[in-house]
């Protein structure tokens, strides 16, 4: 069992918590995720690893309440345990050499942007940080990217704090302004890093993304998270989850992620109407 | 009084029109009569060429005089000395071409059924057993286990019972390896998949579940800790495709990944939250034990229609004769000499068919099989929603790639001395699916049981 030493809501759908795992903490790197089932009946699902401390021997990770599994481990409190929780999974990010990046996090994807941007910024390497999220009530993690950052600006599909419009804009914006970057590293909804690589692709930057596709063991062995790179099957457990953006089949990766969605929402609305009777 | 039929009593089983709708077992065991009845056609023969074809080598005739004397626990014994896994074997094993093959019995008649009554014997131990089985007194080494299926469990339990420290690392949530997340229910029940492994934690074996050896852990660090000897069982890997066009569309599943959902996190049962493609028309690509369980599963789960898709012709099936008629007998289709060619989709990237050209066999190939050859304008397209690939496995990279002076085969595979196990790299031994590529249950304990042995022996000498 692994305990939940912190808990701590990010926004009304985003979930931070610090599980204790002294040997997954020894390990992580950013970029790699773990596996979680929350009890003897869960699902495992992955999750990016969204900071770690190797001295207290915790690992945090970030979650938005999406389907069944999320709902059910929001329901865990501090000092409750969850079943099993495995790792650290995946390739660590490559940040060797980098000298000005710029980071771009959407929505609950700034959870694995951020560590990243950290690692980046403890290096030396300048880092300029886009967050995109739909409105104000979503921002998170504004004061963890500023620390680690020259550079952040903050977006909103309404306008309701920040600037108005989407990454792509501040991107575009930045580069054409004459900002250089070695790298775009882009974490967020498969849309997004579509079209951020779109326009990266336009202006020769090298671009990397964290994909997460469904996933059931995350060690090598199910093939169920495999994706289109460069015209080749690569998995995204072992060969992942970072890739050269430029060259993933983000379509064919959207509609595979789709794949259960109405059978994810039946269970959503079972797990919610459980927690609902327990509370009654 | 020797028992003369030359037919071996039957196996009570479910009805094949019962059991294509439940995950029930299928073959239900004899009963303490029927035991005894075909301990009795065993001759005793002084040269018992049955215990030759074992790869764990069971003294068969032994444990067979047990039954007529109707001593069960004390063929159980005389079981476990050899195999840590008797109520497995009883059920998986390919006992048509190891020990029932070189049965004298099977001259003029069919072989005494050795693998049935390693079931009745397990089972009734299973059922029996008042007392743990005894830890033997500790020889203070340690010993680290990667994996938790057959082989590590072997070599576990074979160290275990000679006073070894034993530590097996699983990277799943549940040990037992393919036992678990791969062979379904209906053909090895998981609970008694957890009694051989309760077994085996009475003997002192410890298991620690969550440990992905080379990536929480890596083999250097272990040795670190005091381990003196490690075994890799780390299993199967990645799953192969075919390269065809549409492999990505929803609804295309590896066999692991389906057996996986199914097995390990138990899909079929209402409360599972781990979903799974309820299809009407599955085509399962292979011919191994793999894609009859994956096919036998995909019926069970409602389809109307299923199909094993595969190259070659019947007689090339690598599949047990016995999945083979049990899968036809559940409604099974085979459409052999049949080779896939596209997946076909809808807008959304749902599977719609399977294209598929016919084949006929050619020359034989390097390894003595008539080679398929396609046949001109043939192809058709099968109407499935559902394709399921069985086409095998490449070992798991994970290990391997965190492992210094760790020596692999170019597909993969760990390179070891046939005769220990012994890897390129001292001190660590190899075994099971990581070495051999797929291949069966059995050969994978043979494997743990061979490593074993020599790893005690090099502890003995340090």
């Amino acid at each position: 069992m692994y305990q939940i030493i912190t808990k701590r809501s990010l926004n009304p759908t985003v979930t931070l918590m610090e599980i204790d795992a002294p040997k997954i903490a020894k390990k992580a790197e950013p970029g790699q995720f773990i596996i979680l089932r929350v009890d003897e009946e869960g699902e495992r699902i992955p999750l990016t690893i969204a900071d770690f401390d190797r001295e207290k021997g915790t690992v945090t990770i970030i979650f938005q309440i999406v389907g069944a599994t999320t709902e059910a481990l929001n329901h865990k409190n501090e000092g409750e345990s969850i079943c099993d929780f495995v790792g650290p999974l995946g390739t660590a990010s490559h940040t060797d050499g980098l000298k000005k990046v710029a980071v771009i996090g959407g929505g609950v994807g700034c959870a694995i942007a951020y560590p990243i941007a950290k690692k980046l910024h403890q290096s030396g390497c300048e880092v300029h940080a886009i967050a995109g999220f739909r409105n104000h009530d979503l921002v998170i993690l504004e004061d963890e990217f500023k620390n680690v950052s020259e550079k952040l600006m903050i977006m909103t599909d309404d306008g309701s704090y920040g600037q108005k419009g989407l990454v792509t804009n501040a991107l575009k914006e930045l580069i054409d302004s004459g900002e250089q970057y070695d790298e775009v590293i882009a974490i967020g909804p498969l849309i997004m890093m579509k079209f951020v690589c779109a326009l990266t692709k336009e202006y020769g930057i090298k671009t990397t993304v964290s994909m997460n596709p469904i996933m059931i063991d995350g060690t090598g062995m199910c093939g169920g998270c495999r994706l289109t790179v460069g015209g080749q099957t690569k998995f995204a457990c072992v060969d992942g989850p970072d890739f050269d953006g430029h060259l993933v089949d983000f379509d064919e990766a959207i509609e595979r992620s789709s794949m259960y969605r109405d059978f994810e929402r039946q269970e959503h609305e079972k797990t919610c109407n459980l927690f609902k009777k327990e509370v009654e | 009084m020797a028992n003369l039929s030359p037919k071996k009593n039957e196996m009570p089983s479910q009805l094949p029109n019962v059991r294509n709708k439940n995950f029930s077992e299928v073959a239900l065991g004899y009963t303490k009569e029927q035991a005894i009845d075909e301990a009795n056609r065993c001759l005793n023969c002084k040269n018992k060429p049955c215990t030759g074809g074992c790869p764990v080598a069971i003294d068969i005739p032994a444990f067979i005089s047990k039954i007529k004397e109707e001593d069960f626990e004390g063929a159980y014994q005389i079981i476990t000395r050899s195999s840590s896994l008797p109520a497995v074997c009883g059920r998986v094993c390919p006992q048509e071409v190891q020990c029932e093959q070189r049965c004298v019995r099977g001259k003029n008649g069919e072989p005494v059924a050795i693998g049935r009554l390693e079931r009745f014997v397990a089972d009734y131990h299973n059922a029996h057993a008042t007392k743990p089985a005894e830890k033997p007194a500790s020889n203070g080494h340690r010993v680290a286990v990667i994996g938790s299926g057959p082989s590590g469990l072997t070599c576990a339990g074979d160290l275990a019972k000679k006073g070894y420290d034993v530590t097996v690392f699983e990277a799943l949530h549940l040990a037992g390896g393919v036992l678990v997340y791969g062979i379904p229910e209906f053909r090895l029940p998981k609970n008694i998949v957890q009694k051989e492994i309760n077994t085996l934690k009475e003997l002192g074996v410890n298991i620690e579940t969550n440990m992905v050896i080379g990536k929480t852990e890596s083999i250097d660090e272990l040795f670190e800790e005091g381990f003196e000897a490690v075994f890799i069982g780390s299993g199967a890997g990645l799953p192969r495709f075919m390269n065809i066009p549409g492999e990505n569309y929803k609804g295309v599943y590896s066999a692991n990944e389906f057996l996986t959902r199914v097995n390990l996190m138990k899909a079929y049962k209402d409360a599972s939250h781990t979903p799974i493609l309820h299809a009407k028309k599955v085509a399962v690509v292979g011919g191994g034990n793999v894609a009859m369980d994956a096919a036998r599963c995909a019926l069970r789960l409602g389809a109307e229609e299923v199909s094993i898709v595969y190259r070659r012709s019947a007689e090339e099936l690598p599949a047990r004769a016995e999945e083979v008629e049990h899968a036809k007998e559940e409604g099974v289709t085979f459409r052999l000499l049949t080779n896939p060619v596209e997946i076909l989709g809808d807008e959304h990237k749902f599977v719609t068919g399977l294209k598929c050209v016919e084949m006929e066999l050619g020359e034989p190939d390097a390894s003595g099989r008539r080679s398929p050859v396609v046949k001109e304008n043939s192809d058709f397209v099968l109407d499935v929603d559902c394709v399921i690939m069985s086409i095998g496995t490449s070992p798991n990279p994970l290990i391997k790639s965190t492992t210094k002076g760790l020596e692999t085969q170019k597909w993969g595979g760990i390179v070891i001395d046939e005769e220990t196990g012994l890897t390129s790299r001292p001190g660590v031994y190899a075994g099971g699916d990581a070495v051999t590529g797929a291949a069966t249950v059995i050969l994978a304990m043979g494997a743990g049981k061979t490593a074993a042995k020599a790893i005690d022996e090099y502890l003995q000498k340090h």
